[in-house]
């Protein structure tokens, strides 16, 4: 469904991807895993078209992405979670998921997603009408998710959902990843630190070190392996 | 009390025009941080627009009201024009530099569209036409409102409240308010960002070029050099009010036109213009957010 095919990336002078290739099949949900600064934000701003590589190739379904605008690419069918949430603080929460469905005409699907995701976390319909900016950390990414489905995506990318959350905040987001996987055939492309849990609800997993792709495996795999055992699960 | 009613209308006159104008600083503003030094000098064109259109509709024989209607809208579309193209070649190829360069590339056009004007037209003083008509129960009242200004005070109520529904409800009021907090989330989310700020300078130079219109056929004279002094003092409302906040700049429009016509009216006209910056100066000192505006650091 997407390829990165060694993709280089610049932020001037600084090499942020060297040759990164990256295969996301359909249905699947895979893992990008890798330290402060390896290159994981950029890998997906890039399939997002807002870090533009320098050379290689992003596929989506046999469209090249290199140069097609970001509106396109959420045309397209890939909605991005970024890291930090990135709620609009002084818009309501209401608003902010209106914005998640900014480029559909559906009205009535809408209104159906919009019950869905209100089910998958109740919170937000009770927060509703308060600013974004206001709500927890916990409820911003829950906002942030819930923003990003209302697209309807096929392809839904994330940037570190469990940065600063209760780990039973964490618990119950990675399962509600799960659920949409499953249930909508949601294909996950999961940018993570918290590598246990990653690899725990992942098919597949990348290991990136100084924008490299240095390991690939499936999760079950990369669990048992003893390099990411040491560097990354903290045992 | 009627000295006191009539310093109240005309200050009221006064912060409508503020108002128009201010209203395209500070949407500009809130979308790209950009003061765009050039706005009064739509405002100008939108007036040299009408002045032209009204001179030639007026020999093909149409009623005053027709006129003013006609030469107005076609000054606003004209202006939003000049405001999309300001936009496209000063603006957006400096879009991503240091944020002085977009500053001198705006004072460079404010320049450049005074210039053109003054060589395209004349350096002299043109009377305007007195294109709003004369509305007779105006006359019922104890003190002095000129239909001019009734019109100018309503239409600009009017212009207004489209405005704040529009960005309150509409899809696009609402992805302008994305941009303005987040540019890379409303692009992340397909927000046509270069389109929305497109559409800000559309708007905020055709409701410019509305003030320029309407002002003109109330003080009957126009040259190439109005937008300047009203460019500023347009600037000044929306500071004070809070730039980047569109009820403040309404609110620190009319603020600054009560200030300027009691301040004429009961201490000296001769410092009419320098109320606006003395407040200018208070409110950098006392409250640099402005009365309406959000601290500084916005951006989370
Ligand atoms: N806007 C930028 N300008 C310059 N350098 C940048 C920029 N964004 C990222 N970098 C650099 O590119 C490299 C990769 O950054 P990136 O944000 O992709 O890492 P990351 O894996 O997401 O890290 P983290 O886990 O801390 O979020 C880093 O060395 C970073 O300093
Ligand atoms: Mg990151």
């Amino acid at each position: 469904m997407l390829e990165l095919s060694a993709v280089n990336a610049f932020y001037g002078r600084i090499q942020a991807l060297k040759d990164v290739s990256i295969r996301v099949s359909a249905g699947e949900i895979i893992t990008l895993i890798g330290a402060n600064g390896a290159g994981k934000t950029t890998t997906l701003m890039s399939v997002s078209g807002i870090v533009r590589p320098a050379s290689g190739a992003i596929m989506f379904e046999d469209r090249n992405l290199n140069e097609v605008e970001p509106d396109q690419i959420v045309a397209a069918g890939i909605s991005h979670v970024p890291e930090g949430r990135r709620i609009f603080p002084y818009l309501t929460v209401q608003e902010n998921l209106d914005l998640g469905a900014y480029l559909r005409r559906d009205r009535a699907a809408v209104r159906t997603d919009l019950d869905y995701v209100f089910e998958l976390f109740p919170i937000l319909s009770q927060r509703r009408h308060q600013p974004g900016g206001t709500l927890s950390g916990g409820e911003q990414q829950m906002l942030a998710i819930s923003r990003a489905l209302m697209a309807r995506p096929r392809l839904l990318l994330l940037d570190e959902p469990s940065l600063g959350l209760a780990p039973l905040i964490v618990q119950q987001i990675f399962e509600i990843l799960g659920q949409i996987n499953r249930e909508n055939g949601t294909t996950i492309f999961l940018v993570e630190q918290n590598a246990y849990m990653a690899l725990r609800v992942a098919h597949r997993g990348y290991v990136m070190e100084n924008g490299s792709i240095v390991l690939t495996d499936d999760s079950t795999v990369l669990l048992e392996n003893e390099q990411v055992k040491s560097a990354y699960l903290g045992v | 009390m009627n000295y006191f009613l009539g310093l109240f209308v005309s200050g009221l006159t006064r912060g409508s025009i503020y108002a128009l104008l201010a209203l395209g600083y500070t949407m500009v503003y809130g979308i790209i941080e950009l003061i765009n030094f050039a706005h009064g000098e739509i405002y100008m064109i939108g007036a040299f627009t009408a002045l032209i259109l009204a001179s030639v509709l007026s020999i093909a024989g149409l009623d005053a009201i027709s006129i003013l209607v006609i030469a107005s809208l076609v000054a606003m579309i004209y202006s939003a024009a000049y405001g999309f193209t300001m936009e496209k070649i000063a603006y957006k190829p400096v879009r991503n530099s240091q944020r002085l360069s977009a500053l001198i590339s705006a004072i460079g056009m404010s320049l450049f569209l005074q210039n053109y004007v003054r060589l395209a037209q004349t350096s002299n003083f043109l009377p305007f036409p007195t294109l709003i008509p004369r509305l007779g129960f105006l006359q019922q009242l104890t003190f002095q409102v000129t239909s001019a200004q009734f019109v100018i005070f309503v239409t600009t109520t009017v212009v207004m409240i489209l405005l704040t529904l529009l960005i309150k409800f509409s899809r696009v009021g609402k992805s302008m308010r994305a941009a303005s907090q987040d540019k890379t989330m409303a692009m992340l989310l397909g927000v046509n960002v270069n389109r929305v700020i497109a559409l800000t300078f559309v708007i905020g130079s055709a409701t410019a070029a509305l003030g320029g219109v309407l002002i003109s056929s109330f003080t009957g004279q126009i040259n190439f050099y109005i937008g300047f002094m009203a460019g500023i003092k347009a600037f000044v409302a929306a500071v004070l009010g809070g730039i980047g906040s569109i009820p403040g700049a309404v609110l620190g429009s009319f603020v600054l036109g009560w200030t300027e016509s009691f301040g004429a009216g009961y201490i000296s006209s001769d410092y009419e213009d320098v109320f606006a910056f003395a407040i200018l100066v208070l409110i950098l000192i006392f409250k640099p957010s402005g009365l309406l505006g959000r601290p500084e650091n916005k951006k989370v």
